[in-house]
């Protein structure tokens, strides 16, 4: 038996946030019943394949999963529970909007399973929300955590951003302490990251956004670290951090170089030692499923020398780095036979240590990873 | 073949600016002699260079013979003689002209007649050639042949009542040249009995018949099997083959007297079959070589430099290939402790610079680093002895030095009046001694000014263009070196000195360019981890100082099942760029930056 986690990509979404460059539209809602038939559709498509496979994971994401009547995640999940072999311990999260939820949908999320909910906060700043194109208020977020907790949703993730546009670091602190004080399980808290095409972008182009200086920047991320470790959170990612047991099995299986279905518009996979993705076209998907064509847009071979530069470069992204016993188990050579120079450059640099166990960033490398990352393809 | 009677040749070349036609009519030509058919015609046939075609100007200058039949009946052999187009160019060009009886002049009937056209049109009447002027764009709106006319009948002096007026793009009164050329470009003279006396116009390697020398032959004959002397070296070859162009080369059984065509005889090198140089017969010499031949020599110097991972060989093999064909193109091993080892390269101009350095690129497939162009500046040493210097680096210190000279240009810039303000700014600003001024015409005039050589390679032409918006033109000559008070200007990254930027300058200049090459060094050097300091030095005076501030933050926030792919496109983009870089020291300098601080500024 081999272990799969499952993403699906649910594109649907109110408004189109400022920032954000994923497959999303606000504009499509009359498409939702034919898409979500269309998922059930493509998982078809794979279900001989998948015999001997256990789904450890499944992650519902957007877009806006929670824009969409409850029923048709009910419906979906289902679907998947009926057709393939599911772990015991399942770990099924859905990605919310505060904005968007109500009893009733947290009501049917617990029964179809789920049992992880993230919450896209991102700030606990009602002004800040607005100006990067959020239609929620604080107040939503107090609102739909409670909710959540009493229909006893024991995992609760809240997704922060610093970095944004006239934020300072008091407001960053700020925001990491509301939500340790409702006592979330797990925090991401991402630096903002400008994408080509997204509306923060062409602002920033035309000189208009007001972003924090890069020492600031830097500031807000550390102390917000620091808050969270004295808190008692685990800080397992560059960008993440979770009560002792709630780490996020789903990203982890990124992180740790391991298969994954992408179902859904624009979804990525990696299985069978191949990269490949969807195309981004609503249409076009549909359509191909329709006629029982897998919508693929594009796959990239992961040879063993690829696998290896993955391993790494998304491994030093765990605050525990590379395991390099892992490293030997997985590829059968030590992981200074390939990589010794780059290791010792980045040592002597202060980029990253080796404890004899693991590679693992500095505080400097938090920083500066990707000097390291580039580093790691040959 | 039947002979033509010497009477019946006419030996001609074409002078235009650049984009004035000469490429198009020279194609029409060759149409209309039907020598070639439409179908066989490339587009513009004489430039069979990609990067000429490229730039629109012509490199390596070639022969093309056609055969005309006249209204007066008579079959008439027309000898066309193409010469480069650019002011780096100027002796090849002069001896083209030598080859000739006749020169079309080719103007632009929208734009008049420019600097450069001037400058050889000058050069042809100082042979004695006829000048047949020709009227080009006559169907483009804004032609104003009449003018133009009047123009060239001012500034040269010759009638243009019956110019013809053509537009060689449409092929439109090609006839009125090929008449003007037979009626008015006078038939050659020599005695085909006389001892030999053939000039050299150009020649190119062909690695199966050995060099392959384009000729004019002034007086005697040349066969197959004669043994022939090189007059201005004295090596002697035996003749292999002598022939013509057609559109290919066509052996002949001999050359006499007026003819125009090639000769190959095993020479190994081009060096050994200079343009300018007569070929005589060994048995039979004449007595006096013909006029004018000069051994050209490099006027601009930069060092040339594999880039990373690139071999030194293969450069060097790259050179030595181009040089076969490139008799100017001078190179010697250097090394630099920024750049390694590499070669020191000397060129006739700029135009030359660039167009070496692209070929290395292009047809050799090489990365190269080039170092910012230097001239020769000859220095007196406080013992008394004379160094020539043109790398900056050999300079010896300051207190060795009793005085410097650097090379002098008499520039002629030919520009609307409108933007003569700006040109003398531009000129004052570049140390430039105003001569004169001469109105060609009631809007256009032609300055006249002294100019350090080290100015006009820095970014002379692209501020006079960007000035004027391209409507100067700009030729110049080595007038001579005169003193000078010069300085070596250093530049430190990250507090090492990096020979590959060291440059002399005056020491007027020194404050201003230092700053504009650490500012740049600035924008286009990465930043590191940690901060790093790039100062202008004349000595052991740091004269600007820029810092370039450590990197705080590099690092992707996220990276979720969908990120990967692109995350890592993006790292290998970083890869490629580092790939790019020199290690000086501890910092990573991207090659563009030993040509970033060459280029023209824009804002000022």
């Amino acid at each position: 038996m081999k272990d799969l986690s499952i993403y699906i990509h649910i594109p649907f979404c109110i408004q189109k946030c400022y920032y954000c460059d994923f497959t999303s539209f606000s504009n499509m809602n009359d498409k939702i019943p034919k898409y979500m038939n269309s998922l059930k559709a493509e998982l078809n498509l794979y279900k001989e394949k998948l015999t001997d496979s256990t789904i450890r994971t499944i992650f519902i994401g957007g877009g806006t999963p929670s824009v969409i009547d409850g029923k048709y995640i009910y419906d979906l999940l289902g679907h998947i529970y009926n057709n393939l072999k599911i772990a015991k311990d399942l770990e099924v999260t859905i990605e919310v909007n505060p904005g968007t939820l109500d009893r009733e949908k947290v009501k049917i999320y617990k029964e179809a399973g789920i049992n992880r909910v993230s919450m896209g906060v991102q700030s606990f700043n009602n002004e800040l929300l607005k100006s990067i194109g959020r239609i929620h208020k604080a107040d939503h977020v107090y609102e739909s955590y409670r909710l959540l907790r009493e229909e006893k949703f024991e995992n609760i993730n809240m997704d922060l951003m610093s970095g944004l546009p006239g934020q300072t670091l008091e407001d960053v602190l700020s925001s990491v302490k509301e939500a340790v004080d409702l006592g979330v399980e797990h925090i991401s808290h991402y630096s903002l990251i400008l994408e080509e095409g997204t509306h923060l972008y062409n602002q920033y182009k035309k000189g208009k956004l007001n972003l924090p200086e890069e020492d600031e920047e830097r500031l807000m991320y550390h102390r917000a670290t620091d808050y969270l470790i004295k808190k008692g959170y685990n800080h397992y990612e560059i960008s993440n951090y979770a009560l002792p047991g709630f780490e996020c099995g789903h990203n982890l299986v990124y992180w740790d170089l391991m298969p994954y279905l992408g179902l859904g518009l624009g979804s990525h996979s990696y299985m069978d030692n191949k990269r490949f993705y969807n195309t981004s076209n609503m249409l076009d998907y549909i359509e191909k499923v329709e006629k029982k064509f897998l919508p693929i847009e594009g796959e990239e071979e992961i040879n063993l020398s690829s696998a290896i530069e993955e391993f790494c470069l998304l491994g030093i992204r765990k605050i525990n780095g590379i395991d390099k016993g892992q490293f030997k188990m997985r590829f059968n050579v030590e992981i200074e036979n390939i990589y010794g120079d780059i290791i010792n450059k980045h040592i002597k640099n202060g980029l990253i240590i080796d404890n004899g166990k693991a590679i693992k960033l500095t505080r400097k490398g938090l920083d500066l990873s990707n000097l390291v990352e580039v580093d790691f393809l040959k | 073949m039947e002979r033509i009677k010497q009477e019946n040749i006419r030996n001609f070349s074409i002078i235009a600016h650049i984009d004035h036609g000469k490429s198009t009519l020279a194609d029409r030509l060759i149409e209309k002699t039907g020598m070639l058919t439409s179908r066989e015609m490339q587009n513009q046939v004489l430039d069979n260079m990609d990067l000429e075609r490229e730039r629109g100007i012509t490199i390596k200058l070639k022969a093309v013979r056609l055969v005309y039949k006249a209204k007066d009946g008579e079959e008439y052999l027309l000898n066309l003689i193409d010469t480069p187009g650019h002011v780096d160019f100027t002796y090849e060009v002069s001896r083209s002209l030598a080859a000739c009886e006749g020169a079309l002049l080719v103007v632009d009937s929208t734009q008049g007649i420019e600097a450069q056209t001037l400058a050889n049109v000058y050069l042809a009447l100082d042979q004695d050639l006829e000048i047949v002027p020709i009227i080009n764009k006559i169907d483009l709106p804004s032609a104003r042949p009449d003018e133009v006319k009047k123009e060239i009948e001012d500034i040269i002096g010759i009638d243009c009542e019956n110019a013809p007026l053509i537009s060689a793009k449409d092929g439109l009164n090609i006839e009125d040249v090929l008449e003007a050329i037979v009626k008015d470009v006078p038939a050659p003279k020599g005695d085909p009995n006389a001892p030999l006396k053939a000039l050299i116009f150009d020649s190119y390697y062909d690695s199966y018949k050995g060099v392959v020398c384009y000729i004019r032959v002034f007086e005697g004959t040349l066969k197959p099997g004669m043994e022939i002397q090189m007059m201005s070296t004295g090596k002697t070859y035996e003749v292999v083959e002598v022939g013509i162009n057609t559109s290919k080369h066509v052996q002949v059984d001999k050359l006499e007297a007026g003819d125009v065509g090639y000769v190959t005889a095993s020479i190994k090198n081009v060096k050994d079959a200079r343009v300018g140089d007569t070929i005589t017969d060994k048995n039979n010499p004449t007595a006096e070589p013909l006029p004018g031949y000069k051994k050209v020599v490099p006027m601009v110097y930069c060092g040339i430099y594999p880039a990373e991972g690139e071999d030194f060989n293969s450069v060097r093999e790259a050179l030595e290939k181009l040089q076969v064909n490139d008799a100017s193109l001078v190179f010697e091993p250097e090394s630099s402790a920024a750049l390694g080892f590499g070669f020191r390269c000397g060129f006739l101009g700029l135009l030359h610079m660039e167009i070496v350095q692209e070929r290395l690129e292009r047809e050799f497939d090489l990365n190269i680093v080039t170092t910012a162009p230097s001239v020769i500046y000859k220095i007196t040493k406080t013992t008394g002895e004379v160094l020539e210097i043109q790398n900056p680096s050999n300079l010896p210190p300051a207190s060795e030095i009793a005085s410097m000279q650097e090379p002098i240009v008499t520039a002629n810039i030919m520009t609307p009046t409108d933007h003569v303000g700006a040109i003398m700014e531009l000129c004052q600003n570049k140390r430039g001694k105003f001569l004169n001024m001469e109105y060609l015409e009631e809007k256009r005039v032609v300055l006249h000014y002294e100019l350090p050589l080290n100015e006009v390679i820095y970014d002379f032409f692209d501020a006079l263009k960007s000035k004027t918006r391209g409507y100067a033109s700009l030729d110049y000559e080595l007038k001579g070196y005169e003193e000078s008070d010069l300085v070596k200007l250093d530049i430190l990254i990250n507090g090492e000195l990096v020979d590959a930027f060291s440059l002399i300058v005056h020491r007027d200049k020194a404050y201003e360019r230092g700053r504009t090459i650490a500012e740049r060094l600035r924008e286009v050097i990465p930043r590191h981890q940690f901060a790093i300091p790039i100062q202008a030095a004349i000595g052991s005076k740091i004269i600007a100082r820029e810092t370039i501030r450590a990197l705080r933050k590099d690092v992707l926030a996220k990276c979720y099942g969908g990120d990967i792919s692109r995350k890592k496109k993006l790292l290998e983009k970083q890869k490629e760029g580092k790939k790019r870089m020199r290690q000086i020291g501890s910092v990573e300098v991207p090659q563009e930056a030993f040509l970033t601080v060459l280029k023209y500024d824009e804002d000022k």
